[in-house]
């Protein structure tokens, strides 16, 4: 966006705190517009977003962050303590650590999206089903939700990837697999709440089918608890992702995935302490920024549920 | 199904219309409790059934490898019951872990629950030495920034609290065995015990704090106990800062209460508002809370295990796991699925039981 003169910056000022909004699109501007401006006097909350967004710039813009793409040995330039040239040192194979760093965000991301993509959809489609529903169909899936709440995550994330054999994907399933029940969980009590409310009965009159409800009146509503849900479980499906990773089960090398790259540097944490050190700030960081983040969209979307 | 007694009872019994016995609130309570505890337990095995019988390309092929021949290979599948119809092999498994046979280990070759025996009181001894810490740390802090709300001392826990949610807890368990290992030597390295103290204290309960002071052997105790500090350090972050977060929230939910406010209109000094009133209602939430928390240490400690070679049940699931010694893996998840959801249940039952409103 580039910054337009004055007189028009104040119109859109205008256009965005008008009491009679004209469309929806006006009236879904103003509520992102005072959402962000709740989140923009959170100190805390920033501070999360700026993390994730250079987390994201760094992802998005690697090729140009960095010469190579975090696979380019240099044997005779291996273990280099961090310096000018290397910032975060290279590693036992003579790779730049802070080439690894930035792809391995690409990796990260990828993780994160692709459990969220599979983990809301279901969460979602269990939880609106059940409270919508409700009756046998909701104590059905709500027994089964239970069931996968009550089970260790790590543990079972370990048996299934010694099942399928380890790799990035079956990690992303096994981690898909243990962190899909909180979501159903807050679906079906979001879906309970609204499914007497009075445009779901203005909706039933007119005729629209249970699946049509579910899907057009219900599933919107449901979108912002599971939006702050999933950010505050980013730092966990990270931690888990991480785990599998160090385990030798997650990503597998030459890929520059943080867990992997800590423990491949393991054997030289006591002469080389940057190898396996700097990979794990990475994670601290990343983990906080969504922790951060996620407190702060839980003070601008969900006030209700605030700790 | 009428019972003779009750119904001599049923004249006797004048106002209250006398309700059988199974159809007291109580009963039925713990009827659903029991229900839920297997209906938990079915989901559990039927997962890992699935995970070790079902989703393995080929558990007989990988027994005998591909150049066995093909009757050696029939052979194996018949010995494994891999013929019969799947929801029979689930059956047979099911009956086997009640009866505790898990299979034998390829890698030990000892029955797995033998090895899990062997290998769990290491685990227990690490995450309740851990949630013990966590517990007698976080909570007076999850205390103190309630009190001192959005002050210096709030900050200081909610950042310790971030820190320790967000941290990759098998790293910061490197990360202190370089500072205060190798750099600083405070602390023995890795393991649970020096070698030349092994076999010193026979094993009783496997727990050599618990064996070496019960035998008097204060040295080996000292050594076993400074091998413990690091690790258990490592899980008690993690369990004080969601302890410490959780005290605070309920500490605030009570301080805003208008007893709160009685008590301190009737001169109550500080101490005694926080301590006697607001706390000891805290005190029942956090049952449930202390119960998630020590059993997420039972599973969470296998990457701390695997950093400090500590000999627990999570190295021995990642052992076998490397060495695709599946029923190993499969009992150790078992065994460990078992503690999780019984700890939780207990916890939250004991909730009911404490809590007069849950009732």
């Amino acid at each position: 966006m580039t910054i337009p003169d004055r007189s028009s910056f104040t119109a859109v000022k205008s256009w965005l705190l008008s009491d009679t909004p004209a469309s929806a699109l006006q009236a879904r501007c103003q509520r992102f517009y005072l959402g962000w401006q709740i989140f923009r006097r959170n100190p805390i909350a920033l501070a999360g977003f700026i993390i994730i967004a250079v987390l994201l710039i760094s992802a998005l813009f690697a090729p140009l962050l960095t010469s190579g793409d975090g696979t380019n040995q240099t044997l005779s330039n291996r273990l280099q303590a961090p310096s000018l040239a290397h910032w975060f040192g290279t590693d036992q194979l003579g790779r730049d650590i802070y080439e690894r760093i930035v792809w391995g965000s690409r990796v990260t991301l990828y993780i994160v999206s692709l459990v969220a993509v599979i983990v809301v959809p279901i969460g979602l489609c269990i939880g609106t089903v059940a409270g919508y529903l409700g009756g046998w169909v909701d104590n059905l899936l709500m027994r089964l939700t239970d069931i996968f709440l009550a089970f260790p995550r790590l543990i079972l994330a370990l048996a299934f990837v010694s099942a399928l054999g380890p790799g990035l994907e079956n990690a992303v399933l096994a981690i898909a697999l243990t962190t899909w029940s909180p979501f159903a969980r807050i679906a079906r009590a979001e879906a309970l709440t609204v499914r007497n409310s009075e445009h779901i009965l203005a909706a039933r009159v007119q005729g629209a089918s249970a699946w049509r409800i579910i899907l057009h009146h219900v599933t919107p509503l449901c979108l912002s608890s599971m939006i702050v849900r999933l950010t505050l479980d980013m730092a966990g499906i990270i931690l888990t992702a991480a785990g599998l990773g160090f385990l030798g089960l997650g990503a597998q090398p030459p890929l520059p995935e943080w867990g992997t790259m800590i423990s491949t540097g393991r054997n030289f944490l006591l002469d080389q302490w940057w190898v396996p050190t700097i990979p794990g700030l990475a994670i601290l960081l990343v983990s906080m920024g969504f922790n951060l983040l996620g407190d702060g969209l839980r003070d601008v979307l969900d006030p209700r549920s605030g700790g | 199904m009428t019972d003779p007694t009750e119904r001599t009872n049923v004249g006797a019994e004048s106002d209250p219309p006398p309700s059988p016995l199974w159809r007291h609130p109580a009963v039925l309570k713990f009827a659903n409790f029991i229900f839920t505890i297997s209906l938990t337990f079915i989901g559990l095995t039927a997962i890992t059934f699935v995970i070790g019988r079902v989703l393995p390309n080929d558990p007989a092929l990988a027994i005998v490898g591909d150049r066995a021949s093909h009757e050696v290979y029939e052979a194996m599948r018949i010995h494994l019951g891999l013929n019969k119809p799947l929801l029979l092999q689930y059956w047979i498994y099911l009956s086997n872990i009640l009866q505790g046979n898990f299979g034998t280990s390829i890698m030990t070759t000892r029955p797995v629950l033998d090895d899990i025996i062997r290998f769990f009181p290491a685990t227990l001894e690490l995450a309740s030495v851990a949630t013990v810490a966590g517990v007698f740390i976080g909570v007076p802090m999850g205390v103190m920034a309630a009190v001192r709300q959005g002050r210096l001392t709030d900050h200081i826990v909610r950042v310790i609290g971030l820190f320790g949610y967000s941290v990759p807890i098998f790293w910061l368990g490197m990360v202190a065995l370089l500072i205060f290992y190798a750099k600083l030597d405070w602390f023995p390295g890795p393991g649970r015990i020096e070698v030349y103290y092994d076999g010193i204290v026979t094993p009783v309960t496997g727990i050599i704090l618990l064996d070496s002071a019960l035998q008097g052997e204060w040295e080996v105790f000292r050594n076993a106990f400074m091998h413990l500090i690091l690790p258990a350090s490592m899980l008690a972050v993690y369990a004080l800062a969601y302890i410490a977060r959780m005290t605070r929230s309920f500490m605030l939910d009570q301080l805003n209460q208008e007893y709160i406010l009685t008590a301190r209109v009737k001169g109550l000094s500080e101490g005694a508002v926080i301590w006697k009133h607001a706390f000891r209602n805290v005190l029942v939430q956090l049952i449930t809370i202390i119960g998630l928390t020590y059993a997420s240490l039972l599973e969470g400690s296998v990457l701390t295990e695997t950093v400090f070679a500590w000999p627990g049940i999570g190295q021995y699931i990642t052992n076998s796991l490397f060495n695709a010694d599946m029923n190993a893996v499969i009992g150790g998840t078992v065994v460990v699925g078992i503690c999780f959801v019984g700890i939780n249940l207990a916890s939250d039952f004991l909730y009911r039981l404490v809590d007069p409103r849950a009732r």
